[in-house]
């Protein structure tokens, strides 16, 4: 190795080394295995990422490609086998204060109504009665639940009850938020409406987002910058640079430049798609 | 009120029947003239040990079947290979007369109450564990996620996600365990015991009393649809809550 070259990679390790403690969230080398009967399941890695705080990021990928194991090792909920994951600067081990998670399925709690379902968290972390108050107003406020504050989950659509799971982590008041493809069972109309919440959400609370999502218009539209996952083992294979300013809404969809995002990102995830496929193919006949 | 009327309609045609002889006095009484049997039984206080009595053994059975019964459950949910070779056996469980085992139980709890709670709690605790198993299963594994990202220890998790979630189930596995309990109860009392509404009944039959026969099972159908009523209300209470 030539001096220079050496020098390169000290000093890529030096930059790598501060991004960990300046990142919000900074993965290195993560890999995850599932073991199960005695076969093994690379599911994931390795993956690197850094994400800057008060960032909006978006992972997309081919189904099965460890996108929500990806989100486990970084709630907390799932260690991976090698590598490291921080979350301000801390190593992550169990779930982390201040992150907060938005599910795919119906999360809210049935024998609770929405304004208790918002309490929930907010009570078992011994917050005062009168904060809680203020807190969960807020929160019903902000995500147009006020008239329902007595319903029952059961009496909401799909989409009230999902706007109640975001309420219940936004009245957390969490830096990260996680989100795993919260608007998957909605609409198109729903989800393009839920996606400007999730950016005035975003805006108003500057909490770094991660939202994993099979839609890439949802991803081009939300995000500062979205990652393109592989095919199993996921690891990202692009990351793609928005370059819209933190007051979009769901109109830039119109614009030319929303188009070129979705064209690159199908470009790449197209060749991933279709190689999903074959391997379905192949295991089922 | 349609369910009202066919009721009301049925006790009428009987009470028609009865007083125009058709069916005759020694096979069956109108049921006005049992419910003034009744009223006449109550207030002399005749019967009013075996009602109490009777009374106090569902109340245990029901009491021990669902304790018992739920924490089996839980056992037998949290060892799965314990329950794959349990669960067929639950599954054609009443299959089994449990009343043949009197005998077994007689030798063992003598003649009374305790056999008689014995056999009540063994014909009723499977349905509460199996209510339990159903329940359990029930909880969407979203919910147990959310525990976690609260932070939420295990036995937090447990008593403020899981049993509430599983609360519906439960109920149900209550309400059969009652009923369950009350045929236990009173069909022992027929067969082994000196006391209670079931032994009031029989000993009644024995002796030609036909009124008061009719009286007590009038009292017995009263006492079950009341509790029944009572059960469902609360249990319409919990389910209107998750079901539109």
């Amino acid at each position: 190795m030539t001096p220079a070259a050496s020098e390169t990679v000290a000093k890529a390790a030096a930059v790598t080394q501060a991004s960990v403690e300046q990142a919000h969230v900074a993965l290195r080398g993560i890999t995850c295995v599932f073991h199960s009967r005695g076969r093994s399941l690379h599911a994931l890695g390795p993956v690197d990422l850094s994400l800057a705080r008060g960032e909006f990021f978006s992972v997309v990928g081919p189904s099965g490609c460890g996108k929500s194991t990806l989100l486990d090792i970084l709630a907390g909920l799932n260690p991976p086998q090698t590598g490291t994951a921080h979350f301000e600067g801390k190593p992550i081990q169990g779930v982390p204060d201040g992150v907060g998670v938005v599910f795919q399925e119906d999360a809210s709690f049935p024998w609770l109504n929405v304004h208790d379902n918002v309490a929930f968290g907010l009570r078992r972390a011994g917050v005062e009665p009168a904060e809680i108050k203020r807190r969960v107003d807020y929160a019903i406020g902000f995500m147009g639940l006020k008239d329902f504050a007595a319903a029952y989950p059961a009496q909401l659509s799909g989409g009230m009850r999902q706007r109640v799971c975001i309420a219940r982590t936004l009245v957390l008041q969490p830096r990260l938020i996680m989100l795993d493809e919260p608007f998957g069972a909605l609409d198109q109309q729903t989800r393009l409406i839920m996606g400007d919440e999730l950016l005035r959400l975003w805006r108003e609370t500057s909490a770094t987002i991660l939202l994993i999502t099979h839609a890439l218009d949802e991803a081009a539209m939300l995000s500062d910058r979205v990652g393109v996952m592989s095919t199993r083992p996921g690891t990202f294979i692009d990351i793609i640079e928005t370059g819209w300013d933190r007051n979009r809404d769901s109109r830039v969809v119109s614009t030319p430049h929303f188009g070129d995002i979705t064209a690159r990102l199908w470009e790449k995830l197209r060749v991933e798609a279709l190689k999903m496929m074959s391997t379905n193919e192949t295991r089922s006949s | 009120m349609l369910r009202f009327a066919i009721v009301a309609l049925l006790v009428a045609a009987i009470e028609i029947l009865c007083r125009l002889h058709i069916i005759p006095v020694d096979v069956m009484i109108a049921p006005s003239q049992m419910a003034a049997e009744l009223v006449k039984i109550l207030v002399s206080g005749e019967f009013s040990a075996d009602i109490i009595s009777s009374i106090a053994n569902v109340l245990i059975s029901t009491v021990l079947s669902v304790t018992l019964g739920f924490v089996a459950g839980l056992i037998i949910y949290s060892a799965p290979i314990l329950r794959a070779a349990l669960e067929p056996l639950l599954a054609s469980y009443y299959a089994v007369p449990t009343f043949v085992f009197y005998p077994v139980f007689v030798v063992l709890f003598g003649v009374g109450s305790g056999a008689i709670i014995a056999i009540a709690v063994l014909l009723a605790i499977v349905s509460m564990i199996t209510a339990t198993l159903n329940g359990l299963d029930r909880i969407p594994r979203v919910l147990r996620k959310t525990g976690r990202i609260y932070r939420m220890s295990r036995i937090k998790t447990a008593l403020m996600i899981e049993l509430p979630s599983a609360a519906p189930s439960l109920f149900t596995g209550i309400k059969l365990s009652v009923a369950y309990s009350f045929i236990g109860v009173i069909a022992s009392e027929f067969i082994l015991s000196g006391s209670g509404v079931g032994y009031a009944i029989a000993y009644a039959y024995n002796n030609f009393e036909t009124p008061r026969m009719y009286a007590l099972m009038l009292l017995i159908i009263l006492l079950v649809t009341g509790v029944n009523s009572l059960l469902n209300g609360i249990d319409r209470r919990l389910q209107s809550q998750r079901h539109r």
